[in-house]
């Protein structure tokens, strides 16, 4: 679960992350008011949009005063604000985020992740933080440390200590800098984060350590532990289709084509997505079913395909495996059919555990599907009826 | 003959009486898997599927002589029985619990270094030797017995694969799911050096995807070792929509590894065949055997 930078600010300061002071707006005029409460000359006023380079997007703005920041703001909300880390048509504005200015004297970067190849956690480090810094990288003009943490007990204060003279820190300021990895190790651990990313963590003109903005995920599996945090998801995930298809064990993705795909398994997904593409179709969604669906669940993905206009056709590619067999996803499809009364063309592939049962369930059902034999002729097929309309 | 598994596998299910356990046991005994019994803590002494249940791990192994076990424990205590099959040094542990929390799994890890376990897993739909032990959740009827050795992150697309070998008329040797997951126990690489040091697999089929760097440790591995054995991958997730990312911190840390056109150079520089398409994937192993004879 991925949180706006004012979640993880929140979350982070009280385990001694030294942040700006600053507030949520939901409105312009709420902006103006915390923009008057901070009472700096210098004010950001930040998009509370899920993904970084912002800057560059519009999505940051530097200003002087209660009234330009009220104006930044009223040119903030509700646009849609598109970065390299964004999808395709970008994330809408619904939040802004205000907060004093800083003058930064340096910036670096600093996070903690899990290395997925040794299966630990890890804190690196670059001398060179700011926006910017994945084009410095692949020019090769990027340098990065980092220091193993163990996930129980503090970490070796030594250790993170040499790791920040390496990247250029000396002096007094390396003890705050030890203080912030040890505040956010303990975060990490304590809220099963996946990701923590500070960038820029600046240093003022002051010589102070603050932390400009945040990033941060949460593991998804492990909310079960967190019924706390588990609330942030409404607040962080404004999309309907994307926070119904999560409860109902889909993985969806919205994208702008005809073809409405269903499979089972992200792998079978990708490799039908990558096949329609091949078959020069335009995919409409991407949905996996995971093993853990129920066939109501089912249902209500096939109702999130059911109810997009643009869809000219569904390409169900199932190959039904010891935990999801064909036969449940009939039934969704059925069910979905049912409730929606749309017709369409639906082209199919049915393979493995309970192919029979799930024609026969179609059957039942009145479902009129047109079965292909093999997942490349069924890709074919659907491209096909796609672009003529008639199956 | 396969990895991982033989004729004397004995298997210890953890996590037997609940709903998944109790079905995927009566299925791999149908397969003729020799499960000797189950772990449930507090259960210990009773019967289930006509198998004795035990407390723990360590007493089922010295009991039974269990030399591998199936872990259908749910996610939110399926680290610990991990550990505690690790401990009892089990020397063959398959995962199938899926959305094991990361840091779990990171504890795993740091259990296994130094163990006697190799750990399959989590979130894999396990190993399979075709006629000889199912040591997993797979359906089973399109599988036979041959040379060719699978090693995947897909269970969904494992399934279409193995039916596409058996059509060729080349069988399996072992299939293996490492897993969905991040962070994991055996990785591609490790299952490919097992295969290539196994004399009854002839031709080995790896399904990848978008996602980490473990395709490009198998290329690396194959580059080293220049094996006669021909390997054919599939690679998924060349259109994959452009992801949403949280910062940079991935990317920077890890190199830009994940996506699918890095992975499939990888393996054209090491010599491996890449299927073109998902269906295939079995006539693309076909001709490169054919080839290799």
């Amino acid at each position: 679960m991925r949180l706006h930078e004012f979640q993880a600010k929140r979350l982070l300061g009280d385990y001694g992350l030294p942040i700006p002071r600053g507030a949520v707006a939901l409105t312009p005029d709420e902006a103006e008011a915390v923009a008057r409460d901070l009472g700096a000359n210098r004010i950001a006023v930040k998009a509370q949009i899920q993904a970084g380079e912002r800057l560059g997007a519009g999505g940051i703005k530097i200003v002087s005063g209660p009234a330009m920041a009220k104006n930044a703001a009223q040119e903030m909300f509700g646009r849609r604000i598109v970065t390299a880390q964004t999808e395709e048509d970008g994330e809408t504005v619904r939040r802004v985020y205000v907060e004093e200015g800083i003058s930064i004297a340096r910036s670096l970067h600093l996070a903690l992740l899990v290395d997925w190849s040794v299966g630990g956690l890890v804190a690196v480090a670059s001398p060179d933080g700011g926006e910017g810094i994945e084009e410095r990288a692949r020019r090769g003009d990027f340098r990065q440390e980092r220091v193993a943490l163990p996930l129980a007990g503090p970490a070796d204060k030594a250790e993170v200590a040499a790791f920040f003279g390496r990247v250029g820190l000396e002096g007094p300021i390396v003890e705050a800098a030890c203080d912030i990895v040890e505040g956010l190790r303990k975060a990490f651990v304590e809220l099963d984060a996946t990701l923590i990313e500070i960038n820029p963590l600046a240093v003022t003109t002051q010589g102070e350590l603050v932390a400009l903005d945040v990033k941060m995920t949460l593991d998804d599996n492990a909310l079960f532990r967190h019924p706390d945090l588990a609330s942030l998801r409404d607040e962080a995930e404004a999309d309907r289709i994307k926070l119904s298809a999560h409860r109902d064990q889909l993985n969806f993705v919205q994208l702008d084509g005809d073809i409405g795909l269903v499979s089972n398994g992200a792998g079978l997904g990708l490799a039908t997505l990558d096949m329609v593409k091949a078959a020069g179709g335009k995919p409409a969604n991407f949905m996996d079913i995971r093993t853990t669906a129920r066939s109501l669940d089912i249902a209500h993905g096939f109702a999130l395909l059911l109810d997009n206009p643009k869809i000219r056709t569904l390409l169900i590619n199932v190959h039904g495996g010891g935990m999801q067999s064909c036969d449940t996803i009939a039934e969704g499809l059925g069910v979905a059919l049912r409730r929606s009364g749309r017709k369409l063309p639906i082209v199919i592939r049915l393979a493995g555990q309970n192919a029979e049962f799930a024609r026969n369930r179609l059957a039942n059902f009145g479902c009129a599907v047109i079965e292909a034999a093999d997942m490349g002729a069924a890709a074919e097929r659907a491209v096909q009826v796609a672009a003529t309309g008639r199956a | 003959m396969a990895i991982l598994l033989d004729r004397d596998t004995r298997v210890a299910v953890q996590g037997m009486t609940g709903w998944a356990g109790t079905h995927h046991t009566t299925q791999m005994m149908e397969y003729g898997t020799n499960v000797v019994g189950g772990v449930r803590p507090g259960k210990g002494g009773r019967s289930h599927l006509n198998l004795p249940v035990y407390d723990n791990v360590a007493a089922i192994r010295a009991e039974t002589g269990a030399n591998a076990s199936i872990v259908f424990v749910p996610p939110s205590t399926a680290a610990s029985a991990m550990i505690e099959a690790i401990e009892a040094e089990m020397p063959l542990v398959v995962t199938v619990t899926e959305r094991v929390p990361t840091l779990d799994m990171v504890r795993v890890k740091d259990a296994l270094k130094g163990s006697k376990t190799r750990l399959v897993g989590a979130n894999s739909q396990g190993v399979l030797a075709p006629g000889v032990c199912k040591l997993g959740v797979m359906a089973t009827g399109s599988e036979r017995a041959g040379s060719i050795g699978i090693v995947s992150r897909s269970a969904s697309l494992t399934s279409e694969v193995v039916a596409q070998v058996s059509a060729v008329g080349l069988g399996q040797s072992t299939t293996v799911g490492v897993g969905g997951d991040a962070i994991h126990g055996m990785s591609m690489r490790d299952c490919v050096e097992l295969f290539l040091a196994d004399p009854d697999t002839k031709g080995v089929v790896l399904i990848g995807e978008i996602g980490g760097s473990q395709e490009q440790e198998v290329a690396e591995l194959l580059e080293e070792t220049r094996t006669t054995k021909p390997v054919v991958a599939l690679v998924v997730g060349t259109h994959a929509p452009r992801e949403r990312r949280m910062g940079h911190a991935g990317a920077l840390t890890f190199g830009f590894k994940g996506d699918a056109a890095s992975k499939i150079a990888a393996f054209e520089k090491a010599g491996v065949r890449v299927a073109p398409s998902a269906h295939l994937v079995g006539r693309t192993i076909a001709e490169a055997m054919a080839r290799a004879n």
